[in-house]
């Protein structure tokens, strides 16, 4: 052991109460901005992981088409108008086998799922509610999304092998009174005909679980009079926090407009992120609270250490020796407070883990979710160091700065 | 003993010339030492006597670079330190000067054998090994080999101040400055603590400068030197 921490370590234990208020403050600052972080952070992701499973990554529609004033021009030449009125929007994929396959030569990209979207009326002999029904096709629309995840009733085999199969949401069913077997008649453009429930699925998305109903894409197209075409392409990517920058190139060279999730569900996303700061910043005000008990722990030990600065500096030991005794003594609250916060804070973690609680809306839940990531405890020590260091800096300056003559002098201010 | 001592039994270890040192603030700053010069040799002690207030211990803190002068000129070992930075001072007294103060100012948080060890972990010239059984036989020196393990705060003052002692010779300092080393203590240990700086202080050939009240103690030191108002006489 060094001796300038072994003189810090005897110089703390010698001031024990003082100590443990400084080691229980660092302890609940970096315990409780674990915990906070964990369950802000585990409702972000599980939502994340929520409408990823509904809506994929990226989602494509509508063919950009420039108009005279945006064009380029020709050559190498850089003159180009940019202009907001130069860029028409034409609804739908046109060609949507042909873009899937230039979409699949993205690197990122996962799967691509066609589909074809439309408004509907459905009614049981119960009641008539409006609803969306998506044209898809199974074995493409699973892999983009977790739709075989969702099914709470009924079985995908049967809505894969029988026709006029449906997939109805939860609180869409519930409204109707559908179950599955059920039959149901479906109205849309002038037309209408009967489908069969074959499963029911719920996302915890309500606006979802109450809207949508898929069929398979033949039957939609036949349903919305749509032949050809797509309404959209669901995209799914590896990686899907790089979603924004692949929509963008998706958009640039495929020419179609590509709304990656973290522009769709961007005021939901905007919610967590503020959520997640303010209780940041809230929880921050222990670590401050931590970073004060310690400068008024480190100052009461300069003020009755002054004798023994000044045997130290008599001895040798320089100014950067007592800077150092002070900042060990910062330093070994600041370890033990911070094993033992990450412990508190892995423990609340858990314990918070297991409260009942029932939430549905934008997802679905029966306790709390929280998410065990090493950067909330990386970030949570990191405050505590930096806040810790700083208030400690002064006292052990101050130490450093006494003058041993000034001391024994005892005119040392 | 140190090698620079045994070779130079009598050499001057500390010199000041034309020492002037000036306290306290605005109107009520003090001239307290007027143009004092002064020499200590090895092997020799000598007494700083005089009045208080005369600028003894102030001399005493000059002389042991705990303090800076005003004008003047201090060397150690023939270098000159009185203009030295604050690090190289810092190192002069770590390798070169050990202190006794009155009020023996051990580490109370610490055993006695830590205190004595800790200017050698500082200067760090010994192995770990070699500073414990140093420190053992500086501690057994002053009469204290059973209670090494004692804190500071399980020793009586007498046996403090011993301990005091041995951790200024624990570097083996060409110099040992003392300031009133006696002066909180019976007549008993005064006489104690004494016998043994100077003896140990002698043996290993260090130069000795000790301020003191104590005429006995002074008239038992190598030479003495009276201060008045801030000279000497």
């Amino acid at each position: 052991m060094s001796p300038n921490l072994r003189i810090a370590y005897r110089f703390l234990t010698a001031k024990k109460r003082a100590m443990f208020m400084s080691l229980a403050c660092t302890i609940l600052g970096v315990g409780l901005f674990i915990v906070t972080q964990a369950t802000t952070s585990g409702f972000e992701k599980f939502f994340t992981k929520t409408i990823l499973g509904i809506n994929g990554a990226i989602r494509i529609e509508d063919r950009i088409q420039d108009t005279m004033t945006s064009m380029a021009a020709a050559g190498s030449a850089d003159f180009y108008i940019v202009n907001r009125e130069g860029v028409k929007y034409i609804e739908g994929v046109e060609e949507p086998q042909r873009l899937a396959e230039a979409v699949r030569e993205f690197p990122n990209v996962r799967a691509v799922s066609a589909v074809v979207r439309g408004n509907v009326q459905i009614t049981t002999s119960f009641k008539t509610e409006d609803a969306q029904v998506f044209g898809i096709k199974l074995e493409d629309h699973v892999r983009v999304s977790d739709l075989e995840e969702q099914i709470t009733a009924g079985d995908l085999e049967t809505f894969r092998s029988a026709t006029g199969g449906a997939l109805v949401g939860r609180v869409l069913a519930d409204r109707l009174q559908l179950a599955v077997g059920d039959s149901f008649s479906v109205a849309a453009r002038g037309q209408s005909r009967a489908l069969k429930v074959s499963a029911i699925f719920e996302t915890g998305y309500r606006e979802v679980d109450k809207a949508n109903v898929y069929v398979l894409l033949p039957e939609a197209r036949s349903l919305l009079r749509r032949p050809t075409g797509a309404t959209f392409l669901q995209v799914s990517l590896h990686d899907p926090t790089r979603a924004p920058r692949d929509a963008a190139r998706m958009k640039q060279i495929l020419r179609h407009d590509a709304k990656p999730w973290q522009e769709r569900e961007k005021t939901w996303l905007d919610v967590f992120r503020a959520l997640r700061i303010s209780t940041m910043i809230t929880v921050s005000v222990f670590t401050l609270i931590a970073s004060l008990a310690m400068f008024n722990t480190l100052a009461m030990i300069v003020l009755e250490k002054t004798k023994d600065i000044a045997i130290l500096r008599s001895m040798g030991y320089e100014r950067k020796d007592i800077t150092q005794v002070f900042l060990w003594q910062a330093g070994i609250v600041l370890g033990i407070g911070a094993a033992l916060g990450a412990l508190f804070g892995y423990v609340v973690t858990w314990m918070v883990e297991q409260v009942p609680l029932s939430i549905t809306g934008i997802f679905k839940t029966d306790h709390f979710i929280v998410v065990r990531d090493v950067n909330h405890y990386l970030a949570a020590i990191a405050t505590a160091v930096v806040m810790v260091m700083v208030a400690s800096l002064i006292p052990a300056r101050r130490a450093a700065r006494l003058e041993p003559g000034d001391i024994v002098r005892g005119t040392a201010q | 003993m140190s090698s620079a001592a045994k070779q130079n039994p009598g050499a001057v270890a500390l010199r000041c010339t034309g020492l002037h040192r000036s306290l306290g603030q605005g109107e009520g700053r003090v001239h307290v030492l007027k143009g004092v010069t002064f020499e200590a040799r090895r092997g020799e002690v000598c007494a700083i006597v005089g009045p208080s207030g005369c600028g003894k211990s102030t001399l005493l803190y000059l002389l042991g670079l705990l303090d800076q002068p005003d004008d003047g000129q201090i060397e150690i070992n023939g270098a000159l330190m009185s203009n030295s930075d604050d690090l190289a001072r810092t190192r002069a007294r770590g390798e070169h000067i050990g202190f006794v103060f009155q009020f023996h100012f051990l580490m109370l948080e610490f055993t006695a054998l830590e205190n004595v060890m800790m200017p050698m972990r500082k200067l760090g010239r010994l192995a770990p090994e070699a500073m414990q059984a140093r420190a053992h036989a500086l501690l057994d020196s002053v009469g204290l080999g059973s209670k090494t393990h004692r804190l500071g705060t399980q020793l009586s003052g007498g046996e403090q101040q011993r301990v005091a002692v041995a951790r200024a010779l624990a570097n083996q300092p060409a110099i040992l400055l003392a300031d009133e080393p006696t002066g909180n203590l019976d007549g008993k240990n005064s006489g104690l603590v004494f016998d043994l700086l100077t003896h140990l202080a002698k043996e290993q050939g260090q130069a000795v400068v000790l301020v003191t009240h104590n005429p006995e103690i002074a008239q038992r030191c190598d030479f003495t030197r009276p201060m008045r108002d801030g000279v000497f006489v």
